[in-house]
């Protein structure tokens, strides 16, 4: 079995900075994978790049056996990806019914269908305030109304940039919760993180990037392990 | 009696000003009912011109200079549809006005796809820039199509009567374009509100990059939109044609009319652009009875006195984050090491030689690009490290023309006390425009800029008894020992090197460091104690006066002063030449005036439709060079030594 | 302006005299109450976190000790002179020195030259036009940045710095008016786990030497119950929680409404 989701050799400048330097990885179907790195590793530029939001200078992005490096971002949203940004990016002036509304797609044979309804069931919260513009909301409100946005697009791989920063450690909890859930759904999801202890508790396995460069990739215990790795890379 | 004068452009108010009678209503109640139904029935084209062009930023962030053009073309094609289709009939009048709107809907298309397209990831005056070449680009596109010579409409069929209102005959026409406006806002707001593209736009408006991540095709949508605006703007033109005759200015007049609404109605709010629309359509027609000469001063006053009040506009919010958080980060600024010093000498010794060796005309026109250098210099200095572009940046130079002139004319004075006056008059203009400028930041900035500038161009055009008008000031020549072609050569160079060199060192000073640091980070520069405003108001004002100099300059060398001098135009070409350079250079807005200038003057000997080519060339330049051509020499030259540390600095350099 | 005399600090931290009181402040945003009666004092040489959910009022409450937000009630006192409502380069000027959440450079300057900015604003030169600034306060500068241990990249631009290492820049900026006040918004955001023990171990050290006042808030538990004297706890709008790291480990209240179990975040 092919992997879902195969990164080789990314390329990627913001500017004239060479943030990323060859990055390569692979994700299976159905699993949580950490991509974890320092501030600036690389980890956010990773996430757009596979999305589209910029433009790869060289290497290849192979999802479900499809090349989508170089295509728009709303082509590779159609094709099942899912793009959580890490500054939330809620539509402040739309109200929560009209977020989840721009995001909606048809239905997809081989993902889980995502309606209202079934968001509100996961997301209790946000059905109290589905007349509340986005802009009202607090920040971790509003870190979930990102995660029910994107979910209408029923897509097949979510990329969940930096989750947990920002937020309060009992909402971090419940942001755990929520990702152990779209992965029962049978979901992939790509977290980028840099606190251990979440990924610790969400990941399936664990990539770490550096200067743009992939330095180690293993599952979560292996990392749990390995002192020396998590001491270089994580500055633990 | 006469329709009453409708909402427009100045050359119209200085126009119909002869033609135009105090209106003799029996009460003074029925007067104010009257103008009042006068302006609200002018609004309704500039509502639909003014929320296209709302609409389109919101979406695009493209402030779309050629919107006033597609309002112009959307008068063109009506008239030349209804004549077509039969003016007479009910369906040829009102089919050819619908065509004509939808048709500039789909000129909108062509442009946005085939250049708007190319340049959304390009810095916002780059984008601007675009826009004002599809502007000269569309002008001499009418011209081609149109000729010169204006263009008289039919009356609407079905509209031609009168009623008689508060013991005044009052066109139906009028009755109708007042409906027009109410009509449109609500089909607006039901299209916004109701319907998934609605919802999209509003999103789009808060968070393009967004939208299409989440799968929407962003390309249709912003075709689309643009499309939509461009037939708002379309359609309003259409409807003027029973108003006012069709006119190759009407694309200039309006677009500044339109940014002067948008600014006071809040950018992005459509229900504000009506009510701004609504404010200066009734100020101007009652403006144009009261103080017949000085209307715009009117609209300038209310706008004024609203955004002290309400900075963002009259249902504008604040934008969020600061106005600098897309662009990339500003690059490192170096003082001049020792080569780009020595090269400069050189620069300047050169020019000090030419008069031995270079014929007259060759001296005129190195006297010219001279004085454009240091006007250019003077806006680099507010624009680059001050971070505030001005799209009126020609009302100083402007001023600083007419300060000198008016002083010969009127106060008698020789050549050196009336440079003197001229960058004071330039500089006092500075302060109080600048005032309020920098009270806004970016694209509004920009806009109020130009709605200055327009003031300023108004108020020379109207005051015929003080300025000449369109006359001009003639008779401004130099004293008799600066007379002679090469000592006035001299004068200028000195006078603009030693500007110039001033200017460059207070960049590197501490007010000049203080400014870049209010243009970095506005809210860190308070929280180190920077007062910002006052700073920004400053430097404002300091490139008001020194671009005074070089307009006083330009006075004496041409021997004339015309309204033309703070025309829209020129204030283009100081930008141009700015960008040309490389806003991010310090030596940029001299090579790029050199380059500029030598470039447009050879341009306009060669072909009647200079405009074009022109505005084509803009265009390309800023689809090929976004960097400007000392930003692209740079980074060529910084690929070619691969420093170690790519995204460092850019240093100055020279020719 | 006024600048604090070390005579003057000595004299704070002897008597042991808050630096910060804050009194009964309140704020509302169309009704809703994002502020509610919030009290409390810092000593000098202490370190003050300030711990809370998301909206629950922190950076409202921020703002409004640092000049960007007018109270709708209370008072502000720095060393008991009221600076209630002022601007923030007012309340810079009584001695209060910040840093961003974003970090907040001025990206067209080299390290070093950030610093002179400062200090050229300390000192009221802003308004000289001519004179190099590069040549102004150099040695103060480069005295700063060896404070936070960034002397060696002092000629570097701050746009292309690592993100700790900019932090530490922030922090020497913050510095330059020889603040008896520091107000540091989420200053370890972003931060590698050992970059931010080290941030905060050197603005602890800092603050000591200095008798200076640091208020701050994080949501990194580690951070808070390592270096912080004590801790304040906000809950929409109100303070629901004032003691040692300790005490507010403890109090049932504070884990319900913002600490959990503690399971993914660490550190308790």
């Amino acid at each position: 079995m092919t992997s879902m989701l195969e990164i080789t050799a990314l390329d990627a400048f913001y500017g004239r900075a060479h943030i990323l330097q060859g990055v390569t990885f692979a994700m299976n179907r159905g699993e949580v994978l950490a991509l974890m790195g320092r501030n600036g590793a690389g980890k956010s530029t990773t996430m757009k790049a596979i999305m589209g939001l910029v433009a790869p200078a060289g290497g290849t992005v192979t999802f479900e056996g499809q090349r989508v490096d170089g295509r728009e971002p709303f082509e590779i949203a159609r094709l099942g990806i899912g793009y959580v940004p890490e500054d939330r990016r809620v539509f402040s002036e739309l109200t929560v019914m009209e977020n989840l509304s721009v995001a909606q797609r048809p239905a997809r044979p081989d993902a889980p269908h995502w309606t209202p309804e079934r968001l509100f069931a996961l997301f209790p919260n946000l059905g109290r305030m589905r007349d509340r513009p986005g802009g009202a909301m607090s920040g971790g409100e509003q870190q979930m109304l990102t995660i029910a946005r994107t979910l209408m697009g029923n897509p097949r791989l979510v990329l969940l940039d930096e989750p947990s920063e920002g937020l309060a450690p009992v909402i971090i909890e419940d942001m755990a919760k929520t990702i152990l859930a779209l992965k029962s759904e049978g979901l992939t999801v790509l977290i980028s993180e840099q606190n251990l202890h979440f990924a610790g508790n969400v990941a399936d396995r664990a990539a770490i990037i550096e200067k743009g460069v992939i330095r180690f990739t293993g599952t979560m215990d292996e990392l749990k392990g390995n002192e020396a790795v998590r001491a270089q890379y994580l500055s633990v | 009696m006469d329709p009453g004068p409708p909402l427009r452009s100045a050359q119209d108010d200085a126009r119909f000003r002869d033609s135009h009678q105090a209106p003799h209503g029996s009460c003074m109640i029925d007067l104010i009912l009257t103008q009042t139904l006068n302006g609200l029935a002018s609004a309704s084209s500039l509502f639909l011109v003014a929320s296209g062009l709302s609409i389109i930023f919101g979406v695009t962030r493209i402030v779309n200079f050629a919107h006033g053009s597609l309002y112009m073309l959307g008068a063109y094609l009506a008239w030349t549809l209804v004549g077509r289709f039969g003016p007479a009939d009910a369906l040829g009048f009102w089919g050819g006005v619908l065509v004509a709107a939808v048709l500039t809907g789909l000129i909108g298309v062509v442009i946005e796809v085939l250049i708007l397209r190319r340049i959304y990831q390009a810095p916002e005056l780059f984008q601007l820039l675009a826009t004002f070449g599809v502007v000269l680009m569309l002008q001499d596109v009418a011209l081609g199509i149109w000729g010169a010579e204006d263009k008289i409409g039919p009356r609407a069929p079905g509209f031609k009567s009168f009623v008689v209102i508060f013991g005044n005959r009052f066109p139906t026409y009028e009755l109708f374009l007042i409906a027009v406006g109410p009509i449109v806002l609500l089909i607006l707001w039901l299209l916004f509100q109701k319907t998934r593209w609605g919802t999209l736009v509003r999103a789009a408006t808060q968070d393009r990059e967004m939208v299409g991540a989440l799968g929407v095709n962003q390309r249709l949508l912003f075709t689309s939109v643009f499309a939509f605006g461009s037939m708002l703007a379309g359609l309003g033109g259409a409807l003027q044609l029973p108003r006012e005759a069709v006119t190759l200015h009407m694309d200039l007049a309006m677009i500044s009319e339109a940014f002067v609404v948008v600014v006071v109605g809040g950018l992005g709010s459509v229900t504000g652009a009506y009510l701004a629309a609504v404010l200066i359509g009734i100020l101007h027609a009652f403006g144009i009875l009261i103080f017949p000469k000085i209307t715009l001063v009117l609209v300038f006053l209310v706008m004024a006195v609203g955004l002290v009040v309400k900075p963002y506009g009259l249902m504008g919010k604040a934008p969020v984050g600061h106005s600098r958080a897309h662009g990339p980060p500003e690059p490192l600024l170096l003082p001049a090491d020792g080569p780009t010093k020595l090269a400069g000498l050189i620069g300047l010794v050169i020019l000090a030689l030419v008069p031995l060796l270079a014929p007259d005309h060759i001296l005129l026109t190195l006297t010219e690009l001279v004085i454009f250098a240091l006007f250019a210099t003077s806006l680099h200095f507010m624009m680059g490290p001050g971070g505030m572009a001005s799209f009126g940046h020609a009302a100083y130079f402007g001023l600083g023309a007419y300060g000198a002139a008016l002083a010969v004319k009127w106060l008698g004075a020789p050549m050196e006390p009336a440079l003197l006056l001229a960058p004071f008059l330039a500089g006092i203009a500075g302060v109080v425009f600048g005032w309020f400028c920098v009270r806004l930041s970016g694209v509004y900035l920009a806009m109020l800029t130009l709605a200055f500038a327009q003031i300023a161009w108004a108020t020379a055009f109207q005051s015929v008894d003080l300025t000449g008008g369109d006359n001009g000031i003639l008779g401004v020549w130099p004293s008799a020992w600066a007379a002679s072609k090469t000592v006035y050569y001299y004068l200028t160079l000195s006078i603009c090197a030693a500007a110039i060199v001033a200017l460059r060192l207070t960049i590197f000073s501490p007010f000049g460091y203080g400014l870049r640091a209010a243009r970095d980070n506005a809210l860190r520069a308070e929280a180190i104690g920077l007062d910002v405003v006052r700073i920004q108001w400053v430097a404002f004002a300091v490139a008001a006066f020194c671009a005074g100099i070089a307009g006083g300059l330009f006075a004496f060398f041409k021997g004339s002063v015309f309204p033309t001098y703070m025309a829209i135009p020129r204030s283009v070409d100081a930008l141009l030449m700015v960008l040309l350079g490389g806003v991010q250079t310090v030596s940029g807005p001299i090579i790029g005036a050199f380059a500029y200038a030598g470039l447009s003057e050879q341009l306009m000997k060669m072909t009647m439709y200079w405009r074009f080519v022109l505005g084509l060339s803009i265009v390309l330049l800023v689809v090929l060079f976004p960097r400007g051509l000392v930003g692209t020499a740079l980074a060529l030259r910084e690929r070619w030594r691969k420093e170690p540390q790519p995204a460092v600095s850019l240093v100055e350099a020279k020719p | 302006m006024s600048a604090v005399s070390p005579a003057q600090i000595t004299a704070a931290v002897a008597a042991s005299e808050p630096v910060l009181v804050v009194r009964d402040l309140a704020k509302s945003f169309g009704g809703v109450r994002a502020v509610d009666g919030v009290s409390f004092s810092v000593l000098p040489g202490t370190m003050l976190a300030l711990i809370g959910p998301n909206g629950a009022g922190k950076t409202t409450c921020f703002n409004m000790l640092n000049g960007q937000l007018r109270p709708d009630g209370g008072e502000v006192l720095l060393a008991g002179r009221p600076i209630t409502g002022m601007k923030p380069r007012a309340v810079w000027r009584m001695g209060v020195g910040r840093t961003f959440q974003i970090t907040a450079t001025f990206t067209s300057m080299t390290v070093r030259e950030s610093v002179q900015m400062a200090l050229i604003s300390h000192a009221g030169e802003i308004w000289s036009p001519f004179g190099r600034a590069r040549d102004r306060h150099r040695e103060a500068a480069d005295a700063l940045l060896a404070q936070v241990g960034m002397a060696a990249q002092a000629e570097r631009a701050c746009g292309v710095l690592a993100y700790g290492d900019l932090k530490r820049v922030e922090l020497a900026v913050a510095l330059a008016n020889q603040p008896r006040l520091l107000l540091m918004d989420e200053p370890t955001a972003g931060m590698a786990p050992r970059e931010r023990i080290e941030l905060m171990a050197l603005t602890a050290d800092i603050a000591a030497a200095k008798g200076i006042a640091v208020l701050f808030t994080e949501h990194d538990m580690d951070v808070v119950f390592t270096h912080s004297d004590s801790v304040i706890v906000l809950d929409r709008g109100r303070l629901i929680a004032h003691g040692t790291a300790q005490e507010v480990r403890q109090d049932p209240n504070v884990r319900a409404v913002y600490l959990g179990t503690g399971a993914t975040s660490g550190g308790h």
